[in-house]
């Protein structure tokens, strides 16, 4: 078996020394840059997988109690980075809508955290995403994707008043094109994570 | 591997199972790492178990990898990997071994691990 060297990034199949497998959310409304910054740090080409989304239609009103249901699929987006000491972090473009609850379960289980994309000329697509975040309990970061006509004149506070956002939760803007700024916003996510497991249990 | 041009995935999701719906195995992940144990595959494995044992033939796969490849939903590689593993064609195991599960060092070894990453 695997007689390709572990160090090929082409291959998608796992190198040989993948120990620990670990997964971050990259959280948005659709058209933010979820699957750009996904694709800018992947060592693989992404993937996406169809997901079925089974919702209950609106009707209630039918004859026999019988409530039609409807399958659509929406796609999910993944990439890869195998990191030293055999990490490999997987990063899940995840939507935000009220209607991908089910699924968003799914793929939340286990994550360390969630970075969420935020258009500021739409900071308003982004409330569903944060409300979903913050109902599962998963830790997050709030990165902005920099448009080139994204307004300027938006001070941090406004901001972060307007996406009403603890004190404390890191708030980066990104430029979801480039690696070192998709990492750096990462880096703020999983900084994050660090300072709110303070390494006591040693 | 053999890339799989677009169109029409292998197998259509509501055939791929065989009409199982539930995976014998409830608690594979989108993570878990399936890997080949290289037993010859029965003549009368599936073809969709057969077309999931094949793209193990590289190396190892996360459930997710797998479900990508195959343009199958996850819930079906879920049904796919626990009847192979059923019949010990195919090994799971978790994300994370269980050994390493609470190690705090972790996130500081991904943190590391990224910022080497941006000066490459």
């Amino acid at each position: 078996m695997a007689c390709a060297p572990s160090s090929t990034t082409s291959g998608i199949h796992l190198p040989d020394s993948a120990r620990d497998l670990v997964k971050i959310l990259v959280a948005g409304p659709f058209g933010v840059g979820k699957t750009t910054l996904i694709d800018s740090v992947s060592e693989i080409r992404p993937l996406h997988t169809e997901e079925e989304l089974t919702e209950a239609s609106a009707q209630v009103d039918d004859l026999a109690g019988v409530r039609e249901k409807s399958t659509t699929t929406v796609a999910i987006d993944f990439g890869r980075i195998s990191l030293p000491g055999g990490i490999v972090l997987y990063l899940f473009g995840t939507p935000g809508q009220e209607r991908f609850r089910s699924l968003w379960d799914d793929i939340a289980h286990g994550a360390l955290g969630a970075l969420v994309l935020v258009d500021s000329r739409r900071v308003d697509a982004s409330f569903d995403v944060l409300g979903l975040v913050e109902e599962s309990g998963l830790p997050y970061a709030v990165a902005f994707n920099a448009f080139p006509d994204a307004p300027r004149h938006h001070t941090e506070e406004q901001l972060r008043a307007a996406l009403d956002l603890e004190a404390d939760t890191p708030m980066v803007t990104c430029d979801a094109r480039e690696k070192d700024s998709s990492i750096d916003a990462l880096l703020a996510l999983v900084q994050h994570l660090i300072d709110r497991h303070p390494p006591e249990h040693r | 591997m053999t890339g799989r041009p677009g169109g029409r995935p292998l197998v259509p999701a509501y055939l791929s199972t065989g009409g199982v719906a539930r995976p014998s195995r409830p608690q594979l992940e989108r993570l878990s790492v399936l890997t080949g144990t290289g037993e010859p595959a029965p003549g009368d494995l599936p073809a969709a178990q057969l077309a999931l044992l094949e793209e193990l033939d590289g190396g190892s796969l996360t459930v997710v990898e797998a479900a990508a490849l195959l343009r199958l939903p996850v819930s079906a590689v879920r049904v796919l990997a626990g009847g192979l593993i059923d019949r010990n064609l195919v090994l799971a195991r978790a994300p994370i071994p269980p050994a390493e599960r609470f190690d705090p060092d972790l996130l500081e070894r991904v943190a590391d691990g990224l910022r080497a990453l941006k000066h490459n």
